[in-house]
């Protein structure tokens, strides 16, 4: 095989191959495959002048023709995907999207602040063995105060100033009114069921109060009951320990001190150590007022009068109760300093929960 | 209560600093609210005035030359009161001061005054901080001593107790040494009351009787003659002054000392006014009155106790006394009265007359009658001492009901094992109730009994001497347990949880829940609802305020409220429901409180967006949160057209399930949406009554459909229909076919092409059987049966 043919095959795969890196789009690709590989390129009329040679040349020259052809189509093959690659890719970036442009607005609802932090409160209970019980927000004379060891004339009644509803009875008395508390609940539970009780009654509460920055007249409560044989103030510590770490964390402290309900005894408020300065009451701290502790809730072992009035032996039950404001607990837990924002029912107010 | 500390130490001996003894006494339940000093006063000590003379070049000024116990001073000073001799509070220069020209608290310079160098101040009771007097100087008693510290002189600190209504013991001195020493280990010393009786017997000048004795247990009283009405001297007054009880004359004083010292309300009556010297202690007769101390006339009726004598009543047993026994100026012979009155009763008196006192604040909490005679010779003792006179021999002592004093309470240490869950030693458990003035007796190895002291009313049961305990041990020693006994079975309460739920899907569907108060004014009430419908809503005879007077019966007032503040805040979109009580007035029971839901939807229908989502929220926005709430649910709800006054004519229909009627949906009227200030073009409300939904909510027939092999045939179709025929019927009727799986309505139209009075409705209508796959021909079948329903049911065709 004559030396000029195999040159000329190599040079021309060269240039070839040079020219190729060259383009960068399928129209001069295309150039380049007519140029080379087409009918008329340049490898078909080297290939088509090896009929001058012997056929020992022709075979050698065919062979090593094809294996140019076949390099060529292979690169340009690959210079083809290539390009579409690059094309690909730049028309991305043409239709590149402003991932930082607002989505499409989509109506969320949410519950009510105080909606949610009684649900809060309601299943760290739950988790505890209590069930929800309800009870009607107008009540009788009877279950908000006298089966609750406040008879009429008491001073203690003071403690609850009262909304009355405009109802007189047959002996000209005036017994109904808007419960000033959750805690006939107690008493009604109690009148339908045989002990063993374990409820927690959320509830809407009223009373006949000026509103301020930490009153309403109109507000929530959530109240527990335990009653059983053997419970004892130890267990009424460790439920309410546990409901305080539940909802103010693992590191939570708590602390009891002396106070008065007619319906418990002995009766106790409870406080936690405060979790905005750690309990350390340092200089400034809003949540705890630098006493290093805040109050969360009264309670006490059901007085043994409630128990005698709803029929229970009192020698052989014994039982704890509790109360709670979940609008106290949602404005500790959120920072929320006024009581009247949760009633008022601003949206600017609702949409932070 | 105040609590002077500085007369707290004269019944115990007590060093804790006050920030502490006010941390132990709010954990043992009487709390603290807040521990004012008085004093303070660097600077200043007891000076007395040497000379004064008048300052040349101002009328109003004096010249005064004051000691201080080691140095003299000449000091400018504008009080009319100054005078040669006066023991004053002098402050040096550098004291730390209330400026009266300022306002605040200042360094003291020397100044000059008109030419006249002053080097100090002598003071008045509004620069010490012990009043509002700034027109006289303050003049100390003659013995107080020249040059100590003020601070030291009369410097205090008291204690604002915030009582809780069981701790009567605490609103005085002598009940709060008892808790003081309890809680610091410190024994109590009652002062020693002895005193000469030169007089007559008691019983000689002074005729006594209870005519009534439910309401006046013990009467006991003193007579003493020819006493000197004066001032009290300044120790008493400055003691009463720091209670915060003003001071008046030495009998009057003595009285509020006693009451404030041992806790028992007296009363002192111009015994010479006293007519026939006969005291009845009775209920006001008809046609009574009274004109009282605070100079009113009180008409008195038969629930009232008086103290009367012969003829009229001279005071309102345990409230306030008659002006036409009081003591005066000329008062020679007192009778003092100390009594024990029925608090209930007392109580009852002070609400109706709304007069409530010193004495009821106490007597409604139920005072011990043991403590009626020790107050009255403490009293008698001090009247004497301050005032003079001669005490009549021993006292009148009416005391009917004696029988029934409080019994002993028997302790067990099984008792506080079983209400506190801790093992507690009934020796442990008698040194804390002796510290706090019990008298105990063991009564066997683990038992005690307690006779409870004269000053605590709020123990009677074994229970109260359990907290007695632990309050003084503190409740840190009581173990920390979990409840250990099985969980009650209990059956929950199906509102509660059909509640939780549509709240949740409300929110779900886009609505921000809301919680208004539950009541309404009946002019808001009457804007929605018809007159005829309503029966008079329940009414509170204290409201709140004249718009807050009448409990709910629907939700519809307060949304629309809450709908127009927030209005006033943005454009929308709002989307807002309630779940509450409504409330329905039944004969002689509590009212029927049914929970309903409410929303209210107006505004744009999307938040403003750069992708655009066109319109404002109406109707068929609320209808699809209804449809998808009641859908979820399980209820397939029906709808028709009603007519409500709330709602705009022909924009209203009622929800049905089951033939029951859940509630209404709708568009305001726009007489509504005038009269609640509403400003939406169209404002969109829907109401469901829960419990009537709770009826419709199958929950246990819901049952799985397994899912269908074969494939979905659709049929699209476009039906002419008279207008006034509701597209719910056309569904129905296409869906009574076996093979019907959904009908989904695509168009609605009328106009061009349409003839008047029809409508064209165009529906995807899903085939497919349970068992086979369907064949065109099936399906042909199928719908050439629905073409002729239609058109034989509701006049319907195809549109051709
Ligand atoms: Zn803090």
């Amino acid at each position: 095989m004559p030396e000029s043919i195999t040159q000329s095959i190599e040079t021309l795969v060269h240039n070839a191959l040079a020219e190729l890196g060259e383009a960068h789009d399928s129209q001069t690709l295309d150039q380049w495959r007519v140029a080379y590989l087409g009918r008329r390129g340049r490898l078909t009329t080297i290939l088509r002048g090896l009929s001058q040679l012997d056929l020992e040349e022709r075979r050698a020259a065919g062979a090593l023709g094809n294996k140019a052809k076949r390099s060529l189509e292979e690169h340009l093959d690959r210079r083809e995907s290539e390009i579409r690659q690059v094309q690909l890719d730049r028309s991305a970036e043409l239709d590149r999207l402003d991932v930082t442009l607002p989505g499409r607005p989509l109506s969320m609802g949410r519950l009510h602040p105080t909606t949610q932090v009684i649900r809060e409160i309601t299943s760290a209970f739950t988790a505890m063995g209590f069930s929800i019980v309800e009870g009607p927000e107008v009540e009788w004379d009877k279950y908000n105060f006298e089966m609750l060891n406040i008879p009429q004339g008491h001073p203690a009644r003071d403690m609850w100033n009262t909304v009355w509803v405009d109802y007189q009875n047959e002996s000209g008395e005036r017994p109904m009114l808007l419960r000033t508390h959750t805690s006939p609940m107690q008493a009604r539970v109690m009148e339908a069921t045989k002990p063993p009780v374990r409820v927690i009654v959320p509830g809407k509460c009223y009373r006949y109060e000026a509103t301020d920055a930490t009153h309403e007249w109109h507000f929530y409560q959530v109240e527990g009951l335990a009653v059983d044989e053997g419970i004892t103030f130890a267990d009424l510590k460790g439920t309410l320990y546990e409901f305080a770490r539940r909802l103010f964390g693992e590191e939570r402290r708590v602390r009891f001190r002396c106070d008065y309900f007619p319906f418990v005894e002995p009766g106790v408020d409870m406080s936690i150590d405060c979790f905005a300065c750690d309990g350390e009451g340092t200089s400034g701290c809003r949540i705890c007022r630098d006493s290093g502790w805040i109050e969360i809730m009264g309670a006490g072992m059901v007085h043994p009068r409630v128990l005698a009035g709803v029929g229970y032996d009192t020698e052989k039950y014994t039982g704890f109760a509790f109360g709670l404001g979940p609008e106290r607990i949602a404005m500790l837990k959120y920072g929320i300093d006024d009581i009247r924002l949760f009633y008022s029912n601003d949206l600017r107010f609702l949409r932070q929960f | 209560m105040r609590v002077p500390l500085s007369w707290l130490r004269e019944y115990v001996d007590m060093s804790l600093p006050p920030d502490e003894l006010a941390h132990r006494l709010t954990m043992a339940g009487v709390e603290v609210g807040d521990v004012i000093e008085i004093g303070s006063w660097d600077g200043c000590v007891v000076g007395q005035v040497l000379s004064v003379r008048p300052h040349l070049q101002a009328d109003r000024l004096s010249l005064c030359q004051v000691a201080t116990g080691v140095d003299q001073l000449e000091v400018v000073c504008g009080a009319p009161n100054v005078a040669p001799g006066q023991k004053i509070c002098f402050a040096r220069v550098g004291a730390v001061l209330y400026n009266t020209h300022t306002g605040r608290h200042e360094e003291l310079k020397a100044a000059r005054i008109r030419g006249v160098v002053s080097e100090g101040m002598i003071c008045s009771e509004l620069e010490l901080g012990l009043g509002e007097g700034h027109e006289g100087i303050v003049v100390l008693p003659e013995d107080a001593p020249l040059g100590v510290p003020l601070d030291d002189y009369m410097g205090d600190t008291i204690l604002e107790l915030e009582l809780t209504p069981n701790r009567l013991d605490c609103l005085s001195i002598l009940g709060t040494a008892h808790e003081v020493a309890a809680l610091t280990g410190k024994a109590v010393a009652h002062p020693e009351v002895a005193y000469p009786e030169g007089g007559p017997a008691v019983g000689d000048g002074v005729s006594i009787s209870i005519a009534d004795p439910d309401l006046c247990r013990r009467y006991t009283a003193t007579v003493i003659r020819g006493i000197s009405i004066g001032p009290s001297p300044a120790w008493m007054q400055e003691r009463l002054t720091r209670a915060g009880v003003r001071p008046i004359n030495n009998v009057v004083d003595v009285t509020n000392y006693v009451m404030l010292e041992f806790n028992q309300p007296l009363h002192a009556f111009d015994y010479q006014r006293v007519k026939e010297r006969t005291v009845i202690v009775r209920r006001a007769r008809p046609g009574e009155s009274l004109t009282t101390l605070d100079g009113v006339e009180r008409r008195l009726t038969s629930n009232i106790l008086v103290i009367a004598d012969a003829n009229d009543p001279i005071g309102l047993g345990g409230v306030i006394g008659g002006a036409n026994s009081e003591i005066g100026p000329d008062t020679t012979d007192v009778l003092l009265e100390s009594a024990t009155f029925d608090g209930p009763n007392n109580r009852e008196t002070a609400q109706s007359l709304r007069l409530r006192t010193e004495a009821t604040l106490r007597f409604e909490k139920g005072l011990r009658p043991e403590l009626a005679p020790i107050a009255l010779r403490r009293a008698t003792q001090l009247i004497q001492q301050l005032a003079g006179g001669i005490v009549d021999q021993g006292i009148v002592d009416v005391f009917p009901g004696q029988e029934d004093s409080i019994k002993p309470v028997l302790l067990s240490a099984g008792k506080l094992k079983r209400v506190l869950g801790m093992d507690l030693e009934i020796g442990e458990a008698q040194r804390v109730l002796e510290s706090l003035g019990f008298d105990c007796q063991l009564t066997g190895e683990s038992s005690l009994l307690a006779t409870v002291p004269y000053w605590r009313n709020d123990i009677s049961i074994e229970e109260d001497l359990v907290e007695e305990v632990v309050r003084i041990v503190g409740y840190d020693s009581v173990p920390t347990t979990m409840l250990s006994t099985p969980i009650p079975y209990h059956q929950a309460r199906p509102m509660t949880r059909l509640v939780a739920q549509v709240k949740d899907l409300l929110a779900s569907a886009g609505m921000q829940e809301v919680i208004n108060y539950p009541v309404i004014s009946l002019e808001d009430l009457q804007r929605v609802v018809r007159d005829d419908e309503v029966t008079l809503p329940l009414r509170l005879s204290n409201p709140m305020n004249a718009e807050q007077a009448y409990l709910r019966p629907t939700l519809r007032a307060s949304l629309l409220s809450t709908l127009a503040v927030n209005q006033g805040h943005g454009e929308g979109p709002f989307r807002l429901f309630e779940v509450g009580r409504v409330f329905n007035p039944r004969n002689g029971e509590l009212p029927e409180e049914r929970e309903t839901a409410a929303g209210v939807l107006a505004g744009r229908r999307a938040e403003t967006s750069w992708l655009t989502a066109d319109g404002l929220l109406d109707f068929y926005d609320a209808k699809g949160v209804v449809d998808s709430v009641l859908g979820r649910l399980g209820v397939s709800a029906t709808y028709e057209p009603a007519e409500d006054p709330s709602f705009a004519p022909g924009r209203c229909a009622r929800v049905l399930a089951d033939g029951t009627t859940l509630g209404v949906l709708g568009e305001l009227h726009p007489g509504v949406i005038s009269a609640f200030d509403l400003n939406a073009p169209q404002v969109s409300l829907w109401e469901l009554d829960i419990d009537a939904l709770s009826g419709a909510v199958h929950d246990t027939t819901r049952e799985f459909q397994s899912l269908s092999r074969y494939p979905v045939a659709t049929r699209d179709l476009a039906l002419l229909a008279p207008s006034d025929v509701p597209e719910a019927r056309i569904e129905q009727i296409m869906s009574q076919s076996r093979i019907v799986t959904s009908v989904e309505l695509f168009d609605v139209y009328t106009g061009e092409n349409v003839p008047e009075g029809s409508k064209s409705l165009a529906f995807h209508v899903n085939f497919q059987s349970r068992d086979q796959t369907l064949t065109a021909e099936l399906v042909n079948r199928a719908l050439d049966g629905i073409l002729r329903n239609l058109e034989r049911q509701v006049g319907a065709s195809l549109r051709s």
